[in-house]
C-alpha cells in the first residue's frame, strides 16, 4: 500500500545567502560557500610551517626521536612521512587528499597541498585545501656521522679462517652469503690470506653471522672482547668484540686417512675415505666398500684430522678398460657402481694400474678421469703410519674429466654468471697469487657446472653477453656438462646491482 | 521598517517578546533597554506590557495571540493572568488553555485571519483557538517540522518560513494563508524564524545578527517599507471609540 501512496514531488526552493544575498540552495549554514569560507577558516590552528631534518649523505629524513627514513623527493614515502609529521593537527580535521607542489630541490623547501574537511555551524561540512611548507634542515644522521668520523670504526668483527691452500670454500661461501643476504649489515669485508674478515657495527649482527656460518659449514668459534672506553659515572663500557671462526680443513673430493679412533667409532670405516659433501656435516664415502658416513661438526672437532691429499694433487688418468663388479647402489641420492678398471696416468703411459673404483656408472673405456696417485705420492702422514700392514691402493679415482670437451669451449663465455661480494683485498696477498686464484675460480665454476646439488643453494644469473647461436652449433650427445637455462635467474639491471651493493654496506 | 536589537546579549528576540497589531508583550529583563526599544517604536500606538508567564521570561514561545485574543498555557499563574487582563485592551480576550503541549507559541502560528497549528493539538484546543482568536485553523507542517509556531513568522501581509521549505509546500501554505510567503533565514542563517524575530503589520523586530540581506527580505515580504502605523491603528481606534461612551 505504501508504494501506491501519492507522494508530492518536493523541489527545493532557493533562498538568499544571508550575507551576500545571492540565490542559493539552502544548506545547514544557510550561507553560500564563499561567505562560509570567508567566515570560518577550518585551517585555523593548523601548522603551516614545519621543520624537518634531512641527512645529505644518505638522503634520509628524521622521524623523531631516532628513526631515519630514506625517501626520494616527491615519492610516496616522503608524502607519508610529511603527513605523519602533522598527525596531531590532522586529528582535528579529516584529511581527504594530499599531494606535492613542485619546489626547486635546492630551495630546501617542500610544499604539500592538503585538502581537509570539517564540520562547522550546525552540521555543514566544509572542505578546504591549504598548503603546508616544510623547511628542510641539513643534519647528518648518526650512522653517517660515525662513518665520517672514522670510516674504519667497527664494533664487532668476524674472522673466518680455513687452513688449506685453495680458496674454493670461500668462493662457495661467498655465493651462499649472497643468496641468504647474511652480510647485509657488514660495514666492511676484507679478504685475508687464508680467509675473510667481516666488520659489523653491532655485536648482535656479528653473532647472527657466526650462527649462519655454523649452519652452512663445520666450524669452531671463539670470541673475545677488548675494552675501548669506559664511562665511570654511568658505568657504560664500550667494547670491540672479535669472533674467530675456523672452518674445518676437510673439503669436497679430499682423500682422507681416518685416525684409528675415528675409524673405529664409525664402525671400522676403511681408513681411506673420500669426502663427498661438506655442509655442517661432513659426508665420508669409502670408495672400495661404498659405505657412507656422516660426521657432524662436534664429532669432527672432537678428533680433528687433516686430509691426506687435496684437489690440487689430482692427476689425470686414461681409462683403458672397465668391468662392472657390483650392481648400482643409491647412496643418499647419488648412484655409485663398483668397477674394476685398467688405468694409466696421462703423463706416464708406461705404467698400467689395475684398481677398483666407485665410478663405474660414469666411466667408459677411452674416458679420462681425475684421481689421486697414491702409487707415486710420498705421504708423510702420522695417521697412515699408525696403520701397520695397510695396503694402499695404487690410485683412487675421484671424478670424470671433461678436459677435452672444455678445450673446445675455452675462451667462450659461459651462459651464466655469478654475483660477487665487495671485498677489500689485502695488499700483500696480491703478489704472485693471481694465477692460483684465477685457476681456483675456474675450477670452482667447473665444479658448479658438473654438480647440480652444489648449485642447489646458490643463485645463478643469466649472462647477457653470451650469444645463444654459438651454443646450437656445438651439440654432440657427449657434451661437457653445463647449467640448464631453466636454473638461471634473470639478471638484474646494472643500476639495480649497484643499489644492491649499497644495501650490503651499512 | 525593521529594527535590530538584542535581549540581554541574545539575538533571539522572538523568544522574549510577543508582538501583535493590538498590543505587545515584553519579558522582564535585567536592563530596561529591551523595553525601551519597543516603547520607542510603539508607545503611542499600542500598549507595551511587561510580563512573565509561568514565572518564566520566554513569553514569546509560551503564548499565542492576535488582535482578538491571547492564549496562555495552563501553568500561567493567576496573578499573571490578572495582570494581563488588566493591562491589555478590553477587546483582547485572555484565555488560559488546558493543553498538554504548553508551549503555545511554538505550536501555533497565527495572524488576524488564519492560524497554523501543531498536528497533535487537541480538538478542544483547536475549537478554543477558532473561538477566541477568531481565525480559521489549519493543521500543517513546515518543511517537515511539526512546530509550526517556531519555523514561521506570520503577519496579515506576508510570512517568512523555514529555508528548507520546498516550492510545493510554499504554494500550499500560501493558498491556505492567503498571504505571500518566502523561505528565508534570520540572525545570520538561523532556521528558527519565529525565535529570531517578531512582526506585526507595520513593524518588525529582529535579532542583531540579522544580515542586511535577511533584513531586506523581511522588509519586502512583510511589506514594511510603505507601512505607516497610523493608517492601521486608525481603523482599530474607530472601533475602540465605538464602545466608548
Amino acid at each position: 500500500m505504501a508504494s501506491n501512496m501519492f507522494v508530492v514531488p518536493q523541489t527545493r526552493g532557493t533562498v538568499l545567502c544571508c550575507k551576500c544575498g545571492i540565490s542559493m540552495a539552502p544548506n545547514p549554514a544557510n550561507m553560500c560557500v564563499t561567505c562560509l569560507r570567508s567566515e570560518v577558516d577550518i585551517t585555523e590552528g593548523l601548522r603551516k610551517h614545519v621543520t624537518i631534518m634531512h641527512c645529505p649523505e644518505c638522503d634520509s629524513y628524521l622521524q623523531p626521536p631516532r628513526t631515519w627514513i630514506k625517501a626520494q623527493l616527491e615519492s610516496k614515502e616522503l608524502l607519508t612521512f610529511c603527513v605523519k609529521r602533522l598527525e596531531t593537527d590532522l586529528k582535528k580535521v579529516r584529511l581527504v587528499n594530499a599531494e606535492f607542489i613542485w619546489t626547486e630541490p635546492h630551495s630546501k623547501r617542500l610544499k604539500v597541498k592538503l585538502k581537509v574537511q570539517k564540520e562547522v555551524l550546525n552540521g555543514a561540512i566544509l572542505e578546504q585545501s591549504y598548503v603546508v611548507e616544510y623547511v628542510q634542515q641539513d643534519h647528518m644522521c648518526e650512522s653517517c656521522t660515525r662513518i665520517q668520523a672514522n670510516p674504519d670504526q667497527w664494533v664487532a668483527s668476524v674472522q673466518i679462517r680455513q687452513r688449506v691452500t685453495h680458496r674454493r670454500t670461500f668462493f662457495y661461501l661467498e655465493q651462499l652469503i649472497l643468496k641468504h643476504d647474511a652480510a647485509v649489515h657488514a660495514i666492511k669485508i676484507k679478504q685475508m690470506d687464508q680467509g675473510i674478515d667481516l666488520f659489523f657495527a653491532n655485536r648482535s649482527h656479528a653473532v647472527k653471522f657466526v650462527e649462519f656460518l655454523g649452519k652452512v659449514a663445520p666450524t669452531r668459534s671463539r670470541h673475545d672482547k677488548q675494552l675501548v672506553s669506559h664511562d665511570s659515572k654511568s658505568n657504560n663500557y664500550n667494547y670491540k668484540y672479535t669472533f674467530s671462526v675456523e672452518i674445518s680443513p676437510i673439503c669436497r673430493e679430499d682423500l682422507i686417512c681416518l685416525p684409528p679412533k675415528v675409524a673405529a667409532s664409525l664402525g671400522n670405516l676403511g681408513p681411506l675415505v673420500i669426502c663427498t659433501k661438506v655442509t655442517n656435516n661432513i659426508t665420508l664415502l669409502d670408495p672400495l666398500t661404498l659405505r657412507q658416513c656422516f660426521l657432524d661438526t662436534e664429532q669432527y672437532w672432537r678428533h680433528s684430522f687433516k686430509s691426506l691429499l687435496g684437489s690440487r694433487q689430482l692427476v689425470e688418468y686414461d681409462i683403458f678398460n672397465i668391468e662392472v663388479v657390483s650392481p648400482e647402489y643409491n647412496l643418499g641420492g647419488s648412484k655409485y657402481v663398483i668397477a674394476d678398471a685398467e688405468v694409466a696416468r696421462v703423463s706416464d703411459y708406461g705404467k698400467l694400474f689395475y684398481i677398483r673404483t666407485h665410478l663405474g656408472h660414469l666411466l667408459k673405456p677411452g674416458d679420462r678421469a681425475l684421481g689421486y696417485d697414491l702409487y707415486g705420492a710420498n705421504s708423510n702422514n702420522i695417521e697412515l703410519d699408525k696403520y701397520k700392514g695397510l695396503v694402499l691402493p695404487e690410485a683412487i679415482l675421484i671424478k670424470k674429466s671433461y678436459e677435452e670437451k672444455r678445450q673446445k669451449k675455452r675462451g667462450k663465455p659461459r651462459p651464466w654468471k655469478l654475483k660477487s661480494l665487495e671485498m677489500e683485498v689485502d695488499e700483500f696477498r696480491g703478489r704472485g697469487n693471481e694465477q692460483k686464484v684465477e685457476s681456483d675460480y675456474e675450477e670452482f665454476l667447473r665444479d658448479l657446472e658438473e654438480n647440480p646439488e652444489l648449485r642447489f643453494n646458490l643463485s645463478l644469473y643469466r649472462n647477457r653477453e653470451y650469444q645463444l647461436s654459438e651454443m646450437v652449433s656445438v651439440s654432440d650427445g657427449d657434451d661437457a656438462p653445463s647449467v640448464p637455462l631453466e636454473e638461471l635467474l634473470a639478471d638484474l639491471e646494472l643500476s639495480e646491482q649497484e643499489d644492491g651493493e649499497d644495501g650490503m654496506r651499512e | 521598517m525593521a529594527t535590530r536589537f538584542q535581549f540581554e546579549n541574545s539575538c533571539e528576540v522572538g523568544v522574549f517578546s510577543k508582538l501583535t497589531n493590538a498590543y505587545c508583550l515584553v519579558a522582564i529583563g535585567g536592563s530596561e533597554n529591551f523595553y525601551s526599544a519597543f516603547e520607542s517604536e510603539l508607545a503611542d500606538v499600542i500598549p507595551v506590557v511587561k510580563t512573565s508567564i509561568a514565572g518564566t521570561r520566554i513569553i514569546g514561545r509560551l503564548c499565542a495571540g492576535n488582535k482578538n485574543g491571547l492564549l496562555v498555557p495552563h501553568n500561567t499563574t493567576d496573578q499573571e493572568l490578572q495582570h494581563l487582563r488588566n493591562s491589555l485592551p478590553d477587546q483582547v480576550v485572555v484565555q488560559r488553555i488546558e493543553e498538554k503541549l504548553s508551549a503555545l507559541g511554538n505550536c501555533i502560528a497565527c495572524n488576524d485571519h488564519v492560524a497554523l497549528t501543531h498536528t497533535d493539538l487537541d480538538k478542544e484546543t483547536e475549537e478554543i483557538i477558532a473561538d477566541v482568536l477568531g481565525v480559521e485553523v489549519f493543521r500543517q507542517t513546515i518543511a517537515g517540522n511539526i512546530l509550526v509556531g517556531s519555523y514561521c513568522a506570520l503577519s496579515n501581509r506576508g510570512g517568512l518560513v523555514h529555508p528548507h521549505t520546498s516550492i510545493e509546500d510554499l504554494d500550499e501554505l500560501s493558498t491556505l494563508l492567503q498571504v505571500p510567503l518566502v523561505a528565508g533565514t534570520i540572525n545570520r542563517g538561523s532556521e528558527v524564524i519565529a525565535a529570531g524575530m517578531t512582526v506585526n503589520d507595520w513593524t518588525a523586530f529582529c535579532g542583531s545578527d540579522t544580515t542586511a540581506t535577511e533584513l531586506s527580505v523581511i522588509e519586502s515580504v512583510f511589506k514594511l517599507r510603505e507601512a505607516q502605523p497610523t493608517a492601521i491603528v486608525e481603523e482599530m481606534r474607530k472601533s475602540l471609540i465605538d464602545s466608548y461612551v
